[in-house]
């Protein structure tokens, strides 16, 4: 770890970087702070877990967190200082295995002093916070990263909405096609087989592929009705993208919601209906809170695999995050492409993240 | 009153419940008693239309049930199942206000009929008023089971197999309670089963069922000692059929006049089978027998009890 480069440094922002350890970029102090915490990282690993240890190890994890960032900050910080004006400083491995290393210590620490909702909801923010804090008083302004963020400030706080707006685009009509289906699948079984048959064949397609398929309809259909031409509608941007992202949405929303209500008791329906409820109460006040967790189970899945998926829509011109990817690929440029990246991971983090907190809160028990 | 008509239910081409006529009066405990798929289950379901029926009729207090909107009628009449369906969402006093709460009852009132029913089923209501099913044990979730078919004071009171998922200690505790609770509240009360110890044990009438026609119906003793059939013979257990009989009568119908037994006396409204198992254990073939009042009614002995 200390062997291999901490951050790298290049000539430009276009060739690969020569590995610089911490030691030489950052000096002696950030090396004796960074092992002096994973010591006692490593030391609570072997002491009893107590609620106290717990504590005081995801306290530890999170300040080794911040403080590699915090060294990879300054480290680019005093290389760049003696380089020239093209010459590029990126993370490198020594880096992303502290980064990780801390980053699972920390969640593992968490997990383990059992904490609730609203506690982990405030540590996660006041992590972002402490880390967007270090970003705006310029602690990483010398990393190359921070540097591709400047040249594409404005292009990168509308690729961040597209994106978002991309995921919700889809999410929205896939809920409320996804969902009536399972629904009618659960009333009919017959329906279950050729309708599951479908979402699979969908699902396999490959999303280069998909896009391909929807081009020409799409472009047909734009050329026939030039109204839809001008709300945007397309053989290329977003539109063929948005029901991309839909057909893949489609299976496990399907699925979900099948498995949901079928998980209800068929005694507790069978009580429902024996008492006199209307199948309208039945299902307000008994089916769907006693589904709501498996189905907030599959919203997860769908929103984070949009999320992912949405980049590949950049190829298509329909924009996001992706666009980054895309462009830092052709130019062979690895920290545009990590600008693209970390965006996309941080959002499909984010996304689990609180709506695994919601699906927490509903499978507390309700009352009529 | 329950009066079921000339009563078919086709299911697949099969007649699962066929021709079938019985009239449960007012305040009976009638049990619904067969092997399993013999249609008694579905009867039951027939009458708070859960399963429609073919032909027939079918008329609660003198009203046809398909002239009711089903779940008016479904909230006039109670049902209790043997998974007990209570919602695992709701704690145990919303799970007992439910029928309420659809006809609008207000908190108050709610409350109190929770609290009346808690105490009716001998769970303190302060401890499991706020207690949510799972945090029951099986016996308790049967109680609460049963307590909220019976919330909204329902005439008719429906039972499937209520107690065939409890072991036999907590069984004999619930058929004690549904005996007790019958004797106060004066509900009629349909109760499928196919345990014919648990049918002679809680029925004023008790109607067999075999492929979905009536097999025989009558009192208790009737069933056990005038068999019309050989299936009835069969179900109710030939030679076993003896004891069962024993159960059903009382040491007063046999006594003898006369005292010269000693030991400790048994009391004249026990069972002959409780006086078989006092002379068997004791290793004698005569008791003296006592009133209620304790005071010297006659002696039975072994001859008696199988006269």
């Amino acid at each position: 770890m200390i062997g291999c480069g901490f951050v790298t440094l290049a000539p430009n922002r276009l060739v690969s970087g020569r590995p610089v350890t911490l030691w030489e970029a950052g000096g002696a102090a950030l090396v004796v702070a960074i092992a002096a915490l994973a010591a006692l990282l490593l030391i609570s690993v072997f002491v009893t877990a107590q609620r106290l240890v717990n504590w005081a190890a995801a306290l530890i994890a999170a300040a080794l967190l911040l403080t590699t960032l915090a060294a990879a900050g300054s480290a680019a910080a005093q290389l760049a200082a003696g380089t020239p004006a093209l010459a590029r400083v990126s993370l490198g491995a020594g880096f992303w295995v502290l980064f990780a290393v801390s980053a699972l210590a920390l969640i593992d620490a968490m997990q383990r002093v059992e904490i609730g909702g609203p506690a982990k909801l405030a540590v996660v923010a006041a992590l972002a916070a402490a880390c967007v804090g270090m970003a705006e008083a310029g602690a990483f302004d010398a990393l190359s990263l921070a540097l591709e963020y400047r040249n594409r400030r404005a292009e990168f706080a509308a690729a961040l909405g597209r994106h978002a707006l991309l995921v919700a685009a889809a999410i929205g009509p896939a809920l409320l096609v996804g969902f009536p289906l399972g629904v009618a699948a659960l009333r009919r079984p017959g329906l279950q087989s050729p309708v599951f048959a479908v979402l699979n064949l969908l699902q396999t397609i490959p999303s280069i592929a998909l896009f391909g398929l929807l081009l020409a309809p799409l472009a047909a259909l734009a050329a026939a009705a030039p109204l839809l031409a001008a709300f945007g509608i397309g053989g290329i941007g977003p539109a063929p993208a948005i029901i991309a992202l839909i057909t893949y949405a489609l299976l496990p929303v399907v699925r979900s919601t099948v498995a949901a209500f079928g998980s209800v008791d068929a005694a507790v329906i069978d009580a429902g209906r024996g008492m006199g409820m209307t199948p309208r109460q039945l299902f307000w006040q008994a089916e769907l809170p006693l589904a709501a967790p498996v189905l907030l189970a599959g919203l997860r899945i769908i929103t984070v695999q949009a999320i992912g998926l949405a980049v590949v829509a950049a190829l298509i011109g329909a924009g996001g995050l992706g666009t980054f990817v895309f462009q830092g690929l052709g130019q062979y440029a690895g920290d545009l492409i990590l600008l693209g990246a970390l965006p996309t991971i941080a959002l499909a983090l984010a996304a689990d993240f609180l709506l695994q907190m919601l699906a927490a809160t509903t499978s507390r028990r309700t009352r009529p | 009153m329950i009066e079921i008509e000339h009563v078919a239910k086709v299911y697949q081409g099969r007649r699962v419940v066929d021709d079938l006529s019985l009239t449960i009066p007012d305040g009976a405990l009638c049990v619904l008693l067969g092997p399993s798929g013999c249609g008694k289950s579905t009867t039951l379901r027939m009458i708070n239309r859960l399963i429609p029926f073919d032909a027939g009729e079918i008329r609660v207090g003198g009203e046809d049930i398909r002239r009711v909107p089903p779940e008016e009628l479904r909230r006039r009449i109670g049902y209790a199942i043997q998974s007990t369906g209570l919602f695992p969402h709701w704690r145990v006093e919303d799970n007992i206000a439910t029928v309420p709460r659809l006809l609008g009852w207000s908190q108050q009132r709610m409350r109190d009929r929770v609290t009346e029913l808690l105490e009716l089923f001998r769970l303190d209501p302060e401890t499991y008023r706020h207690k949510y099913p799972h945090q029951l044990s099986g016996g308790e979730q049967q109680r609460v089971g049963v307590a909220r078919a019976l919330a909204a004071d329902p005439a008719v009171l429906l039972m499937d197999e209520p107690f065939a998922a409890v072991d036999p200690i907590v069984r004999d505790a619930l058929q004690g309670e549904i005996a007790r609770i019958h004797r106060a509240t004066g509900k009629t009360i349909v109760f499928v089963t196919h345990d014919i110890d648990e049918a002679l044990r809680l029925a004023t009438v008790i109607a067999i069922m075999e492929r979905g026609r009536l097999a025989q119906s009558g009192v208790p003793l009737e069933i056990v000692e005038n068999p019309a059939s050989e299936f009835v013979r069969e179900f109710v257990g030939r030679e076993a059929a003896g004891l069962k009989s024993l159960a059903l009568r009382k040491v007063s119908e046999r006594l003898q006049p006369g005292d010269g037994a000693a030991g400790e006396p048994i009391e004249a409204a026990a069972s002959l089978r409780d006086a078989l198992a006092a002379m068997t254990a004791r290793r004698t073939d005569r008791l003296p027998v006592v009133d209620a009042a304790g005071n010297p009614a006659g002696v039975i002995t072994l001859a008696d009890l199988v006269r």
